[in-house]
C-alpha cells in the first residue's frame, strides 16, 4: 500500500512541476534556514572538541553585584575563584583559566598577532584536546611556574612553517619565551571556555597575590562525576554563593554567580537573565514562538497548494472510497504523501544547509570554525521536515476525508 | 435473456417487487426517498423506492436524465446516502453502520463501474486494478495476481504495464470492469458503462458483463439510456422524475 501511495505521490509532485516547485523551496529555504541556525547553536553549546563531555561540565564565568552604584556583571577574580569555586567538594575535577587576551609575536620581522590563555594542568584533563604532537605541560609545570605552551597547529604553521615539528622548540609571545611541549588542533573561536592559540600555565600568569577583589578576568570549568551530580553541584556552589563577603556593600550589597552550562550561563542569562533567574524559560518561548512563525507561512502556503490539488484528485478519492478506503485510510494517505514531499524539501533543505554552513565557515566569519550537519542536526531536520508535513498535510487530509464519495466522483467543491 | 417487468402498483404500496427464480435478496431498498435541500429549494430526486435485488440478477435501471437513475444506483453503492428509508444489504439495515465498516462492506461486497471510468491516470493499468486490494490483508504478489487474473478475464493481458491515457475507451472501460472484478464482489454496480463508446465497443463491455453474470453468478445493476443494452438483461426498473414507474 506504501508503494502504492508513494508512487501517486512522486507522480502528483510532477504533474504540476511549478506548484512542486514553490512547495519544496518554501520548504527546503525554511528548513534550511532553520537548520543552519541549529548549526550554530549547536556549534556554540553543542558537545565538540575538545568540550566533548559537555553533558557532565559546568561553568563559572560570570559574577554579578547590584547594590546603590547600580549593576556589575564580570569575570571573577583569581581569588574568588581559589577562595570559593574550588572549595567545591562534588566535581571531578575543577579547571580555572584566564580569559584569552591578544599577544604579539615576531616572525622574521613580521608581527603575528594570537591569543593566549593561562591555564591550570587540570584544564588538560577536564577538556579532550585533539593532540597532533607532543603533550599537554602537567602539574609540575604548573607548580614550578615553567615556561610552557601548547600551541594550535594554526599557530605552529604561522611560527615555525608549515608541517614543521614544534615540539622542543622555543616560541616568544610578548617578549616571554616558551618551551613547545604540544601542539593540537585548533579550537573554534566560538569555544570561549577552551579556545586561544597559545595556553601557557596559569603559575606564570602576572597577579597580585595581595588582591582580595572578587572581579577580574578568570573563568572556571567544572566536570563532574557524572550527569547525576550537576544538581548536587549547582547546590553546593549556591551554599558557597551564600558565603561570599562583599567587600563594598554600600556600593553593592546583592551577589549573585552561578555554575551553569554555556547555553544557559554564557548566553541565554547574559541576554535574558537577572541575578536569580537564569532566563532559560523566557529564551524556549521565545525562540518556540519564532521558530512557529518562521514555520507558519511556508505551512499556510503548502496547506493551500494541498488544498487545491485535492479539488485535482477529487475523482481519485471518490474512487478510492468507493472501492473502500474510509476516510481515515485517505487521511493516512495524503499525510504519508505530504510527508514524502516534507521529507524531499527536508534533504533539499539539509543539502542547501550544508552549502550554506560551508560557506560560512569559509568565510572566515568564526575563526577556525569546523562548522557542519552533525548526526544530532540531522535528527533535529528530519524532525522539523516530518513536523512540517504533518501539519501541512492535517488540514487538506482532514477535508479531503469530508469529501462525499459521489460529490468526489463528480469532481465536487472541497 | 428475458425482461422481467415489475407491477407498477408496487410503489404506491410500498412493497418489495421480487423476482421470482432467485432466492437471497442481496440489496433491499425500502420507501428510499432522497431530497436536495439549499435554502430555498427542495429537489425531491428519488420518491418512495422499494427494490430488491436477488442474488445472481441482472438488472438495468433505465429513464430520462435526471430521474434519479445514478443516485439510485450510488445509494444502492452505499455511496449516498438516503434522506429517508432503508438499505439493507445481506437482510442487515447499513443505517447504523460506521464509515469505516461501510467502506468494507463496498470494498467486499461492491464493485463500481462508472460511465467515465475513473482510473487513475498516474497508476498503471495492473495499478488501477490493484486498487480495491490495497484495502484488504493481501500480500503484494496476491494482490498482483488477483489482479492480472481480472485483467486476463477483460482480455487486457497484454496491456497491464500501459497507462489508461495510452488505451481506447473501450479498453479502459475493459480495466475498471477488472478493477470492479479484482475484489471478487458479490454485486457489480454500472453506471452507463456503455455511455462513452460506440456499438461496436459497447456491446463488446455488455458481452463482458453478461459472461459475468452466466458464469460466475455475479449480480449486476447498471444504469443505461440504451433500450437494447437493457433488453439483454433480466429484469429492467424504469424510474420517471424520481419515482419507480415499472
Amino acid at each position: 500500500m506504501l508503494q502504492n501511495y508513494l508512487k501517486i505521490a512522486w507522480k502528483v509532485l510532477l504533474r504540476r512541476k511549478f506548484f512542486t516547485f514553490i512547495s519544496l523551496f518554501g520548504i527546503s529555504f525554511t528548513l534550511m534556514i532553520l537548520m543552519v541556525a541549529t548549526a550554530m547553536i549547536d556549534h556554540v553549546t553543542g558537545p565538540a572538541t575538545p568540550e566533548k563531555r559537555l553533558d557532565r561540565m559546568l561553568f563559572v564565568n560570570f559574577i554579578k553585584m547590584t547594590g546603590k552604584s547600580g549593576n556589575m556583571n564580570t569575570f571573577p577574580s583569581y581569588y574568588y575563584m581559589n577562595h570559593y569555586v574550588k572549595r567545591l567538594k562534588t566535581p571531578e575535577k575543577i579547571s580555572v583559566t584566564t580569559t584569552f587576551r591578544g599577544v604579539n609575536s615576531y616572525v622574521n620581522n613580521k608581527r603575528l598577532s594570537l591569543d593566549l590563555k593561562f591555564t591550570d594542568a587540570n584544564f588538560w584533563e577536564v577538556l579532550d584536546f585533539n593532540f597532533l604532537e607532543g603533550q599537554p605541560f602537567n602539574q609540575q609545570d604548573q607548580k614550578n611556574a615553567n615556561r610552557v605552551a601548547v600551541i594550535t597547529d594554526h599557530a605552529r604553521d604561522q611560527y615555525f612553517g608549515p608541517n614543521v615539528s614544534a615540539v622542543g622548540k622555543y616560541m616568544v609571545a610578548d617578549g616571554i619565551r616558551y618551551r613547545v611541549t604540544g601542539v593540537v588542533e585548533d579550537v573554534s573561536y566560538s569555544r570561549f571556555n577552551s579556545y586561544a592559540n597559545i595556553w601557557v600555565p596559569l603559575s606564570t600568569a602576572p597577579y597580585n597575590k595581595d588582591d582580595t577583589g572578587l572581579t577580574g578576568s578568570y573563568m572556571a570549568i567544572i566536570l563532574a562525576d557524572s550527569k547525576a551530580d550537576i544538581p548536587k553541584i549547582k547546590e553546593e556552589y549556591q551554599s558557597i554563593v551564600k558565603q561570599v563577603k562583599l567587600p563594598n556593600p554600600k556600593e553593592f550589597d546583592k551577589f549573585y554567580s552561578h555554575t551553569e552550562s554555556i547555553l544557559e550561563g554564557t548566553i541565554v542569562r547574559q541576554l535574558l537573565g537577572d541575578g536569580e533567574n537564569s532566563g532559560m524559560g523566557k529564551f524556549i518561548a521565545i525562540i518556540s514562538v519564532v521558530v512557529f512563525l518562521f514555520m507558519l507561512m511556508p505551512t499556510i502556503n503548502l496547506v493551500n497548494i494541498n488544498v487545491s490539488r485535492i479539488m485535482e484528485r477529487s475523482s481519485e478519492i471518490g474512487v478510492r472510497k468507493a472501492f473502500g478506503a474510509s476516510s481515515n485510510t485517505l487521511i493516512g494517505q495524503f499525510l504519508v504523501e505530504n510527508i514524502f514531499l516534507t521529507l524531499i524539501g527536508g534533504l533539499l533543505g539539509f543539502l542547501l544547509s550544508a552549502l550554506v554552513l560551508e560557506i560560512i565557515a569559509d568565510s572566515g566569519l568564526i575563526p577556525y570554525a569546523q562548522l557542519g550537519l552533525n548526526i544530532r542536526v540531522f535528527g533535529i531536520g528530519l524532525g522539523l521536515s516530518l513536523i512540517f508535513g504533518f501539519i501541512s498535510g492535517v488540514y487538506p487530509a482532514y477535508k479531503m476525508s469530508k469529501l462525499q464519495a459521489v460529490q468526489a466522483l463528480k469532481g465536487g467543491q472541497v | 435473456m428475458n425482461n422481467y417487468t415489475l407491477n407498477p402498483l408496487a410503489t404506491n404500496n410500498a412493497s418489495v417487487d421480487t423476482p421470482p427464480h432467485h432466492q437471497k435478496t442481496v440489496i433491499k431498498l425500502t420507501d428510499i426517498e432522497k431530497v436536495y435541500q439549499t435554502k430555498t429549494i427542495e429537489t425531491v430526486a428519488l420518491h418512495n423506492i422499494n427494490i430488491a435485488i436477488r442474488k445472481g440478477e441482472f438488472v438495468s435501471i433505465m429513464g430520462p436524465s435526471g430521474c434519479g437513475k445514478s443516485t439510485l444506483l450510488n445509494i444502492m453503492g452505499l455511496l449516498d446516502e438516503p434522506s429517508s428509508g432503508t438499505i439493507e444489504i445481506d437482510g442487515a439495515s447499513v443505517k447504523s453502520y460506521s464509515d469505516k465498516v461501510l467502506a468494507r462492506l463496498r470494498n467486499e461486497k461492491i464493485g463500481f463501474v462508472f460511465q467515465s471510468y475513473h482510473l487513475i491516470n498516474d497508476l498503471s493499468v495492473v495499478d488501477n486494478v490493484e486498487l480495491p486490494l490495497l484495502y484488504r490483508q493481501l500480500s503484494g504478489s496476491d494482490r498482483r495476481k488477483r489482479a492480472l487474473a481480472a485483467l486476463e478475464k477483460v482480455g487486457l493481458s497484454a496491456r497491464t504495464k500501459h497507462f489508461p491515457n495510452q488505451l481506447s475507451g473501450g479498453q479502459r472501460q475493459r480495466v475498471a470492469i477488472a478493477r470492479a472484478l479484482a475484489g471478487q464482489p458479490e454485486i457489480i454496480l454500472a453506471d452507463e458503462p456503455t455511455g462513452n463508446l460506440d456499438s461496436v465497443m459497447g456491446n463488446e463491455i455488455m458481452d463482458i458483463l453478461l459472461r459475468l453474470n452466466e458464469e460466475e453468478q455475479t449480480t449486476i445493476v447498471m444504469v443505461t439510456h440504451d433500450e437494447l443494452m437493457a433488453k439483454k438483461t433480466e429484469r429492467l426498473i424504469r424510474l420517471f422524475d424520481g419515482s419507480q414507474v415499472s
